[in-house]
Parts: C-alpha cells; sequence; structure tokens
C-alpha cells in the first residue's frame, strides 16, 4: 500500500516506517472492534432507542428503523463493509481500490457522529439520559467501539520535525499543534487508488447510471428531511460517507469513468435530475428544486464569468433581475406598464436581451481596465439596478417597476397549450406546478451546460482562460483582451437573463428586494459567487452541487434564525481554509494532483 | 506561411521586416531609449545587448506594442505597427518574455493551442454551433500545435500542465507558443537566462532551426559566447542609445562596449579610494570564512 506524503511542507522527507495506530490496541483487534462495532450499530438500529415518540421521527419501534437510525444504519454498515473488505472478504475486494483503512476511519466517524448526535438530540430534547432506551445505550456504545476501533488501525507516522531547543515556550507550543496535525492528517489519510481497468463499455454505463441513482436518491433524502434533527444527520452522515467513499478510492475510480463517458453522464445526470419531481408526492418539495435549479443555473453563468474569464462580478444578480423584471412586463401581468403578452420565446428573448444590453453596457466602460476596478462597478451597479426599480414607481420617477411592490400577479405560462400553472397527470404521477416549471427550468440548464461546455472547450474558451492566467502573455499572442472579455460579461449576463425569464414565473411576483447583494436568501450575488467558488470554479457541477448545498442549508436549518449569515460565513472560511479548490476540483486542478501521483515516472525523463 | 520558404543551412539574408527609425521612448522626464535605428531582414539573427538598464526591454516593448515611442516610427512589412499588442502579433512578430509567462494552469498544448489564436477565426457561435468548420479548424490547429510541440521537443508533455514543466522546458514552450502564431519575427527576451551550458547550447540549435525557416530573430541576451556563436549583427545599447552595431568580431574588440559593461578607468583619488574599500572588505571576508572549517574547497 502506498501512501501519499502526508506533510508537504517537508519535501523529501520520508515517512518514518514505524506503523502504527493512534490508539494503543493491537491493530487486529482493533479492525474486529471497527468491523464488529460496525455491525453492532447495524443491528441496534432495529431497536427502541427511546420510549416515546415526541422525539421526530419515533425511534421507538422495534424490528424497523426510524429516521436518524437509517442513517445510523447506513453508517453502520459502510464501516462494516468496508471492514470485511478491509479483511480481503471475496467479493467485497472492489470497496476499497485504495486501501481500507483510511475509509473505514471515516465510516466509523460518521457512524459515531450520528449515533452520538441523536443520542445526544434526544437526551438534550427530552430532558435526560433516562428517556435512551436500551438500544440506544447499545448503539452509542457500539458505534464508540466502532471509532476507537478504527482509530487503532496502524497509519504511517509522519516523521517529526525536530525542534530548535532554543524554542520560547510559545515556539514550542507550535510545534507541537503542528505536530499533531501532522499525525492526525496521517491518520486520516487514504492511499493512491488504483486505475480502473477497462471494462466492457455497458458495464461502465451501468455504473455510471448506479452512481447517478445514488446520488439522486442521496439528494431526493436530504430535500426530503422533514426536521432539523434529520437534516443536521443527514450532513453528517453524508459529509463523512463522502470522505470515506472517497478514501477507499471508489470517487476517483467513479470518476474515472464518467470522464471516459462525459456525454453519457451528462445526459444521464439531465435524465436523473428530471426523475425527481417523480419522487416526490407532494409540490412541496419540487418547489427546493426549482429554486435549486434557478439558483444552480445563475451561478453556472457565473462561473464563465469568474471561473472561465476571471472577471470578478460582484452584481451579477442584478442581470437576473433585469432578465426576470424584462420578462414580467411583457407577461401581461396588470402591473406591469406595457399591456402586452409575449410567448415564452419571445419573453425569453426579451429578457436575454435586456441582460445582454446591460452587461455590455456595464463592461465596455469597465473591462478595458484591469484588476479590481470591475469588482467595485458591478457591485455598484447591483445596488444601482436595486434602488433604480425601488425608484421607478410613479413617484420618485417614471412608473416602470411599480416600485417595492414590484410586479405581482404575473400569469402561469402556457407554452403550447400546456398550462404550467395547473396539475398534470404523466404516467400515473401527479406534476404540480412547480415541477412543471422544473423541467422548464431543467431545459434552461441544460442550454447554459451546452454553451458552457462547448464555449468553454474552444479557441474562445482558451483565450478567457489564458486572459486570467495571464493577461499580458495573452495580448501578446494576439488575443484581443477587450473583446473577449466583453464577450464572456455579455455572455453571462444574458445567461442569467434567461434564467430570470423563468424566475419571474416561478415567483409570481418581481420585487427589487429579490436581488440584494448579500441577503439570507439565495440567490444573491454573495451567494452566487459563494456558490462557484465553493463548488469548485471552471467545473460544471460545482456550482450547481455548491448551489444546492447553499440553499438546502439555510433552507433546512431555520432555527439558526439571525445566525445564519454567522454560520454560512464560518463554514466558507473552514471550507476555504480545507479545501481551496472548491468541493469539486477542476480538470486542471485534477491533472496537477494526477502528476504529483505520477511525478516518478515524469522526472527522469525531464533530466535526460 | 513562413515555412515556405527556402530552408537551406546557409539562410540567405532577404528583405528587411523590421525597420526601426529613430526610436525615442520617455517616461516624464527619463529617456529610456534614444534615438535608436535597427534593421533586421528575414533569415537573420541580430542580438540586442547592453547592461543592465539600458533599455533593451523598453525597446522591446516598443516593438511590440506594448508602449508606443515618444518619437520615431516602428515599421514592419513597410507598414508602421499598430499600437496594440495583440494587432502587433497579428502582424506577425512574436515574443518571448524575460520572465516566462506562460500560461501556468493551462497544459503544454493548450498554451500553443492560444498562440494559434491570431491565425484561427472561429468565434463564439461557431463554437456553440460546432458545424464541420469548427472541428476542421480546432484539428488543424492541434496538429499544427502538435508539429510545433515535436520541433521543440515537448511533444510527449502535451498534456502536462505548463506549471509542472522544468524550466528549460517552459523557456522551449514559450518559444513553440510564439511560433504558433505563424511570425515573421521573433523576438526573444533573455531566451537562456538561467540555464545551464547543456541547455544553452541546446536553445541555440533551436534558435537556428527556428532561422533556417526564414523567420527573422530579434534577441536580447546577457550570455556573451551565446551571443556571438549566434548573432549574424550585434548592437549595443548603453543608456539608451545604440554605441555600435556590427558582426560578432567588431563589437567584442570594441573597448567602448567594454567600457560600458565594466566601466571606465578613472582617474584620481575616488578610485583609488574604492580599490583600498574592496580590499578590505576582501580580507575581513577571508578572515570570516576562514573560520568556517571545511569551506575551502568550495572557493
Amino acid at each position: 500500500m502506498t501512501t501519499q506524503t502526508t506533510a508537504p511542507g517537508i519535501p523529501g522527507t520520508p515517512a518514518s516506517k514505524t506503523a502504527t495506530g493512534l490508539i494503543g490496541i493491537p491493530p487486529h483487534l482493533g479492525r474486529a472492534l471497527a468491523t464488529g462495532g460496525g455491525a453492532l450499530t447495524v443491528v441496534s438500529a432495529f431497536l427502541a432507542w427511546t420510549w416515546t415518540s415526541a422525539f421526530p421521527g419515533d425511534l421507538t419501534v422495534y424490528g424497523y428503523p426510524g429516521g436518524l437510525q437509517v442513517l445510523a444504519l447506513i453508517g453502520g454498515a459502510l464501516t462494516t463493509l468496508l471492514g470485511l473488505s478491509s479483511y480481503g472478504v471475496k467479493g467485497l475486494r472492489w470497496l476499497t481500490p485504495a486501501g481500507a483503512d483510511g475509509a473505514i476511519k471515516f465510516a466509523a466517524l460518521a457512524t459515531f457522529a450520528t449515533v452520538w448526535y441523536t443520542v445526544l438530540a434526544i437526551t438534550a430534547d427530552l430532558g435526560g439520559v433516562v428517556n435512551l432506551e436500551p438500544g440506544g445505550f447499545i448503539a452509542a456504545i457500539a458505534s464508540l467501539a466502532a471509532l476507537l476501533g478504527a482509530l487503532a488501525l496502524p497509519f504511517e507516522r509522519p516523521e517529526p520535525e525536530p525542534y530548535d531547543p532554543d524554542d520560547t515556550g510559545w515556539e514550542l507550543f507550535r510545534h507541537r499543534l503542528r505536530a499533531g496535525r501532522d499525525i492526525t492528517k496521517a491518520t486520516f489519510a487514504g492511499g493512491t487508488a488504483r486505475p480502473v481497468g477497462t471494462l466492457p463499455s455497458y458495464a461502465e454505463i451501468l455504473i455510471i447510471v448506479a452512481v447517478l441513482g445514488l446520488g439522486l436518491t442521496v439528494f431526493t433524502y436530504g430535500i426530503g428531511t422533514e426536521y432539523d434533527e434529520l437534516f443536521i444527520g443527514f450532513l453528517i452522515t453524508a459529509g463523512f460517507g463522502f470522505a470515506a467513499l472517497n478514501k477507499s478510492g471508489l470517487i476517483s475510480q467513479a470518476s474515472q469513468i464518467t470522464a471516459r463517458h462525459q456525454n453519457i453522464t451528462i445526459c444521464g445526470a439531465f435524465v436523473a435530475a428530471a426523475m425527481f419531481p417523480f419522487t416526490q408526492t407532494d409540490d412541496q418539495y419540487a418547489t427546493v428544486g426549482v429554486y435549486i435549479l434557478i439558483f444552480g443555473t445563475v451561478a453556472l453563468g457565473l462561473n464563465i464569468v469568474v471561473g472561465l474569464a476571471g472577471l470578478l462580478d460582484l452584481g451579477y444578480v442584478a442581470f437576473l433581475g433585469v432578465g426576470a423584471y424584462a420578462a414580467a412586463m411583457v407577461s401581461g401581468s396588470p402591473n406591469s406598464p406595457f399591456d402586452v403578452q409575449f410567448p415564452f420565446w419571445a419573453a425569453a428573448l426579451v429578457g436575454a436581451g435586456a441582460s445582454l444590453v446591460f452587461g455590455v453596457l456595464i463592461g465596455a466602460p469597465t473591462l478595458r481596465l484591469r484588476g479590481d476596478y470591475l469588482a467595485i462597478v458591478t457591485l455598484g451597479f447591483g445596488e444601482i439596478f436595486r434602488i433604480t426599480a425601488n425608484n421607478l414607481d410613479g413617484t420618485s420617477g417614471p412608473d416602470i417597476t411599480n416600485g417595492s411592490n414590484g410586479i405581482s400577479s404575473i400569469p402561469n405560462l402556457n407554452i403550447l397549450g400546456f398550462d404550467f400553472g395547473t396539475e398534470h397527470a404523466i404516467a400515473g404521477f401527479t406534476i404540480g406546478r412547480f415541477a412543471n416549471y422544473f423541467f422548464l427550468m431543467l431545459l434552461i440548464t441544460a442550454v447554459v451546460v451546452l454553451i458552457f461546455r462547448r464555449s468553454g472547450d474552444s479557441r474562445i474558451g482558451r483565450a478567457w482562460v489564458a486572459i486570467r492566467e495571464d493577461e499580458t502573455a495573452a495580448l501578446a499572442m494576439g488575443i484581443n483582451g477587450f473583446r473577449v472579455k466583453l464577450i464572456a460579461f455579455a455572455l453571462g449576463a444574458s445567461l442569467a437573463g434567461l434564467a430570470g425569464t423563468v424566475q419571474a414565473h416561478v415567483t409570481y411576483t418581481v420585487t427589487p428586494e429579490q436581488y440584494l447583494f448579500a441577503g439570507p436568501i439565495p440567490p444573491n450575488s454573495a451567494f452566487l459567487l459563494a456558490a462557484v467558488v465553493l463548488g469548485g470554479m471552471g467545473t460544471i457541477s460545482g456550482p450547481l452541487i455548491g448551489a444546492a448545498l447553499l440553499f438546502l442549508i439555510p433552507n433546512k436549518l431555520q432555527f439558526l434564525g439571525d445566525y445564519q449569515l454567522l454560520a454560512f460565513g464560518l463554514a466558507l472560511i473552514l471550507l476555504m481554509r480545507f479545501r481551496p479548490e472548491g468541493l469539486i476540483p477542476n480538470r486542471r486542478r485534477q491533472l496537477e494532483f494526477h502528476e504529483d501521483a505520477e511525478a516518478p515516472t515524469v522526472l527522469p525523463k525531464a533530466g535526460a | 506561411m513562413t515555412t515556405t520558404d527556402t530552408t537551406t543551412k546557409t539562410a540567405p539574408v532577404g528583405e528587411t521586416v523590421l525597420d526601426a527609425r529613430g526610436v525615442t521612448m520617455r517616461f516624464g522626464g527619463l529617456t529610456a531609449v534614444n534615438d535608436v535605428n535597427l534593421t533586421v531582414s528575414r533569415g537573420e539573427i541580430v542580438g540586442l545587448i547592453g547592461p543592465n538598464g539600458a533599455g533593451k526591454t523598453t525597446f522591446f516593448n516598443c516593438l511590440t506594442g506594448l508602449y508606443i515611442p515618444t518619437e520615431g516610427e516602428v515599421r514592419f512589412k513597410d507598414k508602421v505597427l499598430p499600437p496594440q499588442s495583440f494587432k502587433v502579433t497579428a502582424a506577425g512578430i512574436a515574443r518571448t518574455f524575460q520572465n516566462i509567462r506562460l500560461f501556468a494552469n493551462m497544459t503544454v498544448l493548450e498554451n500553443v493551442l492560444v498562440g494559434r489564436h491570431t491565425r484561427t477565426k472561429e468565434g463564439f457561435w461557431s463554437a456553440i454551433l460546432r458545424g464541420p468548420g469548427f472541428h476542421k479548424a480546432e484539428a488543424a490547429s492541434r496538429e499544427r500545435a502538435m508539429e510545433l510541440l515535436e520541433f521543440v521537443g515537448l511533444a510527449k508533455k502535451a498534456d502536462h500542465l505548463a506549471r509542472n514543466l522544468p524550466y528549460g522546458e517552459q523557456r522551449k514552450l514559450e518559444i513553440a507558443r510564439a511560433l504558433a502564431s505563424e511570425p515573421d519575427l521573433l523576438l526573444l527576451d533573455e531566451p537562456t537566462a538561467g540555464m545551464n551550458p547543456q541547455e544553452t547550447r541546446v536553445t541555440e540549435e533551436l534558435v537556428f532551426a527556428i532561422r533556417d525557416q526564414g523567420i527573422a530573430i530579434l534577441v536580447i541576451e546577457h550570455d556573451m559566447r551565446f551571443i556571438f556563436n549566434l548573432c549574424d549583427r550585434v548592437a549595443v545599447l548603453v543608456q539608451g542609445e545604440k554605441l555600435l552595431e556590427g558582426d560578432s568580431a567588431t563589437v567584442q574588440g570594441d573597448e567602448r562596449v567594454i567600457a560600458a559593461y565594466l566601466g571606465e578607468p578613472f582617474e584620481g583619488a575616488p578610485g583609488a579610494e574604492e580599490v583600498a574599500e574592496v580590499e578590505a572588505a576582501e580580507t575581513q571576508a577571508e578572515t570570516t570564512t576562514d573560520a568556517a572549517p571545511g569551506k575551502e574547497n568550495d572557493r
């Protein structure tokens, strides 16, 4: 098993050969403990954890796991499977192509965190440990045992940094802290996955389908969580579980396979997304779905501007607003100053076109400059748009936008006789209003993804990246920097406008207060930028996933209340500290890591 | 475009491509370049040398449209140079940079493809619609880029990130990227800075090979051996003015050039004082270094 260099700060330091666990339990015992603990947690999930159904999810039933118990069950099962795989059980070896130990540690952590979170929540909610049934105690002990066992698994300790004997107390403390961090890092380090052999393409496509199905299931479950505790438990299990799968190497193998069939993966992802409304029984969660899609699509448009061309746009949500207002004005709403009702295709063109015009107006004078000017101007534009829309109410200015009341009662769309406002029955499923818009929005998302992919992988896309990397060199290569940047900026603006046309119809009303720079409800400029950075700049799936998380988390964790933005800021800082490349690293970043792994094969050639 | 020219070893000097007349560049009160005349012809390698701060790079920037000369004009193929650097590249002047400026997070191949920008036309709509013309042009660009990588010896590393290349190969990639724009004149700004003698020799071969394709080359360099091996003509720039221009032997033998680099021997007190100072410092340095054991062999 190869172990990655754990301390990149000290190149050339070989990892010491002593492989011991973090906890002084013999490794073979630890492995058994982890596997057994996982299995026992699975069993305990079928027991009652508490006596009353006052705790949400009804954890009182024997023989049937409910709510958080299901999550504990999944975590326990994952730990057990990974443990068995580490014993080399036939048929489970494929689970851990990159070595099992790091994965077991994360899986055990997932189980432990979920179970103990549940147990503590029960204790806190119901007032005391007495409220726990034996099943709860068994689960707590089993998951603790699994975690302890997992931590006893051996890992290669990093060579301790030599310390300066002249160090003062503070420096010594920092040194110890650093050493502690290195050891923790090494504890959870995984290996490099062995590359996937070429499977027959039908098998690879089946794997892609399975992965997408899993993704849809996890996502649907996350959206469908009904109470705060379950959503937190879901985040814990999903987060650590994902880390476990990542360490086991399955994620990297899956991404290798999807990279081989990019078109199939993208089509499959859209099919999976289109399945989403069919998994829902009422329209409540389709609402969440369509808002996530709007948010994600706009974030993807911003990714062209920020991720590809490297232009920092802090007022991007204004373009969404321009598109939404433009569409609302031609929608036939009674509040609109224009008494017209355009068909959707025309309204979409008007919305995208209006944003395009504003994009060019903002971009043309500022894109000649370099650096931070654009950020300031776009920030200003975002605010100007909102305040202007507020003032064009007939008293402070001409009556165009109806002021702070906005344009309301926007009628539902009707495309080719398909009324978006009513329920439809498709193949036995009832598809409600928001689900209708979900499908329309999905189409728009597909258009944006297509434009992103095709423009990114072409002469113009390369020019964008070149400008981002080094503008002087790009100019010296004959790239008309201003023109190319203006295209990116205007394209981003019109895509946001396009999404805005749908948004206007989904929300019934457009008001200036929907388009803030920062606010608790996405989409706003700050959240859009955060979705791009958090998800991964320059990628397609990154902003979509980032947007989904950024929408779901504030939406689900209502109890955070006023502290939402604080929690959001903290989470962002932590993420940027520990995963600066975003959740989904860019292909270029991946290549970088890829080459790190292959460094030995490349170096001799370089010397020659 | 340019490859149609003769590729003989001797590379006969062709028509003049670059003609700088009386180029003067002032920044406020500072005259960085003063009345410099220089011509470069097809199939010729011209060197530009001078001590640090002589205005070599400023002069280069005047030739590439980054600066617009305060006085005088630069004619390229009998046309006055346009004032923007991307138009200059389109006209047929390509350059490399003194401190390497690659697109670090793009692959080697993509770097060269960016260099093809001026010689391809596919715009945004073409990229979205992806007609047959797009695929054809893209394939042709890739083919040409791979040829260039083959030419500089980086074809095997086409998929590596530019930032991960070793230093010498980054220099080569910069040259390949510049060649991708099919220039008639290539400006090399210190192409061997930081290279070991072996790498320098390889670069020398590369420059000759480019010359043999009929491309005019103007090169700034501090490595005198490199310059005198390579160049048909050498111009010496001192304090913004052209001191001298001629073949290697003329320049090497000229006292003024040596004086410009090493300083003229002064007469009088300050010189003697300085010498004494230096000697004193040296003796002190010796006593301190001698104290460190095992260092003798290093000197």
